[in-house]
């Protein structure tokens, strides 16, 4: 779509880790709003918080590795009228605080900013325990609670600054390593909008995250088998864009998911929920099904664990047959 | 909030008890043991340390008073009660369908709730977290209160926080632990052994004071004291009797989490109305 300003695939594309976006619109919100702050489990430079706490250093407090202390310390600091990001490894917040998270944020309406990075089988040789799968399951069942997942840095920078606007708990969810960049810096975001980033007729890819990039290419391979593709990018997977997504499947009448995560509870999980209510079609999920990552190289995972786009044209084809 | 004598603070206190008693038993489910221990505590928070206005609760220069162990909520609910934040009637809604005053105390349903708890183990944190927001702010003139349960000291995120407290040396956090040794299961020392918990404190950097929480005056005290200690962040480990004032239940762990049935409840307001038997009930 022309109005997307989207970059342009068929050149060299640029690559950059969406953390790395994190850590910029962190900085950019922080000169905008002096109660914007931060906290950090002893990952700083990790989660790319280094840069608002070397501007800033009186507003970023250094938790430790002490993440149910990270999200209910962010709970008092909102309490206080600041705006508290607070930052780890997706795998520790919201993975092992999220009672803290559902009391103290949620239920207590104070608006923490949970940003959690190194998430999906894409951080590689650490292994099962540090790839964060369960997250956007985690976090899309509490109430009040937004979940944003961007698709590449300069979302994620865009991302960021719009949660320093919005009143909710929110949820980011980044990456470690380089993600192609697909948008540009006109490319809107906004919290709660799903985008056609490519138009199409015969099945609807509905991404999140780093498989946006993914869906793109399937959508090229498409196109080559015949196949008109759209592809509908999902950053905020709650509150969900029922609108835009109804729309897409009514006219394409088949749906593939892909995320890299569990599609139990994640935006598989969501799409399905949201298609059996108002518009049931056939549907195939690419994700992780029900079981943990493992060590080894961040492209050899994704290949195995089927999370590329070659297993979302299979998929597509597969939905668009079960369509006759 | 004028200052007014201890004995008259102890009569308020023994009527905070009286509507402790009668809102468990018209509620029927609650705990009863912590609340009754607290009521010396509480009396002396919103009657005399507390800088604070039941009329606008949201009074920006205020002090915050965190209630981390969100099951003794009616102990609160009745000091807020009486000290003029919501009808004294009110609290015979404790636990119904559509009140204000839940189960576990929620900050967005009643104003002056500063905040959501019950999950134990998250109060010290936000009170550290409210602690750093003042100090970015340059807000030398608040404090922040938080009353913890001494099993809740079993959980780990206390002592994320503690730690914490002890690094940024958050001198206007006062911590006050509810001191009664009992908990669910048991005694605290059988659960899980406590002490040396003044040890403990000073070890995480804190400045610890010990008083009888069921004396009013000794707490005023002691939050007097809390305040004039600049380099450390205060703990105050108030020894109170769970139960007190009701004999049956005194130092018992089996009323913890449990409420008095109506002949129960009768036989505890006869002995809160007579002070134990020291003064005529007011029907006799």
């Amino acid at each position: 779509m022309s109005n997307l300003h989207l970059a342009d695939l068929s050149a060299d594309i640029t690559a950059e880790p969406i953390r790395k976006g994190f850590g910029r619109g962190l900085l950019a919100a922080g000169k905008l709003d002096v109660n914007v702050v931060a906290a950090c489990a002893d990952l700083t430079d990790s989660t790319q918080m280094s840069l608002f706490k070397a501007e800033f250093p009186e507003r970023f407090v250094e938790i430790g590795v002490a993440e149910q202390n990270l999200a209910t310390v962010g709970a008092g600091l909102a309490a206080m009228g600041k705006i508290p990001f607070v930052s780890s490894y997706a795998a520790f917040s919201p993975g092992r605080n999220w009672e803290q998270i559902r009391t103290t944020a949620c239920l207590n309406e104070r608006a923490v900013k949970i940003v959690g990075s190194h998430a999906g089988v894409s951080v590689g040789p650490d292994g099962a325990t540090h790839q964060m799968l369960e997250d956007i399951a985690l976090m899309r069942v509490l109430p009040n609670m937004v979940v944003i997942v961007p698709g590449d840095s300069l979302e994620a920078e865009r991302a960021t600054m719009a949660m320093a606007k919005d009143g909710r708990p929110n949820y980011l969810r980044l990456a470690r390593e380089a993600t192609p960049i697909i948008t540009t810096a006109k490319t809107p975001f906004e919290i709660g909008k799903a985008y056609v980033y490519e138009p199409g007729s015969d099945v609807t890819i509905i991404a999140t995250g780093t498989m946006t990039y993914q869906a793109l290419l399937a959508a090229e391979q498409l196109f080559k088998d015949g196949i008109e593709a759209e592809v509908v990018h999902v950053p905020t997977i709650k509150p969900l864009d029922a609108d835009t997504i109804l729309k897409s499947v009514r006219k394409t009448g088949c749906v593939v998911t892909a995320e890299e995560g569990q599609v139990i509870g994640g935006l598989g999980g969501a799409i399905a929920e949201l298609l059996a209510e108002n518009h049931p079609a056939p549907l195939k999920r690419i994700g992780m099904l029900d079981h943990f990552g493992e060590s080894g190289e961040p492209n050899q995972l994704l290949e195995h664990f089927g999370l590329d786009a070659k297993h979302i044209r299979l998929a597509a084809h597969h939905v668009i047959d079960k369509k006759k | 909030m004028k200052k007014q004598p201890i004995a008259r603070l102890e009569t308020i206190a023994n009527d905070i008890r009286k509507d402790i008693i009668k809102m468990l038993e018209h509620a029927g489910s609650g705990h009863s043991a912590g609340p009754l221990g607290l009521a010396d505590i509480f009396t002396a928070l919103y009657f005399d340390v507390l800088k604070h206005d039941p009329k606008n609760p949201d009074w920006a220069d205020r002090d915050i008073l965190l209630l981390s162990n969100g099951h003794c909520v009616p102990v609160r609910y009745a000091a807020m009660a009486h000290a003029g934040y919501f009808p004294v009637k009110e609290l015979l809604t404790l636990r119904k369908f559509g009140s204000r005053l839940q189960g576990h105390p929620e900050r967005t349903r009643l104003p002056g709730m500063e905040t959501t708890s019950g999950p134990l183990g998250c109060g010290l944190s936000q009170a550290c977290g409210m602690a750093l927001a003042m100090r970015m702010d340059k807000q030398t003139h608040r404090w922040v209160y938080v009353v913890m349960g001494d099993g809740e000291l079993n959980e780990g995120n206390i002592w994320e926080a503690a730690m914490l407290g002890g690094k940024y040396r958050l001198n206007n956090v006062i911590g006050i632990i509810d001191r009664n040794n009992i908990q669910i299961d048991g005694p605290t020392e059988d659960v899980m052994p406590l002490e040396n918990l003044k040890g403990k404190w000073e070890s995480f950097g804190w400045h610890v004071l010990e008083v009888n929480g069921n004396d009013i005056e000794a707490v005023i005290d002691a939050c007097a004291m809390a305040k004039t200690i600049a380099e450390k962040p205060v703990m105050i480990i108030a020894h109170t009797i769970p139960g007190k004032g009701v004999d049956f239940m005194e130092s018992d762990f089996h009323w913890h989490g449990m409420p008095p049935d109506h002949e129960q409840a009768k036989k505890a307001l006869h002995e809160l109305r007579t002070l134990g038997g020291k003064i005529r009930g007011e029907h006799e």
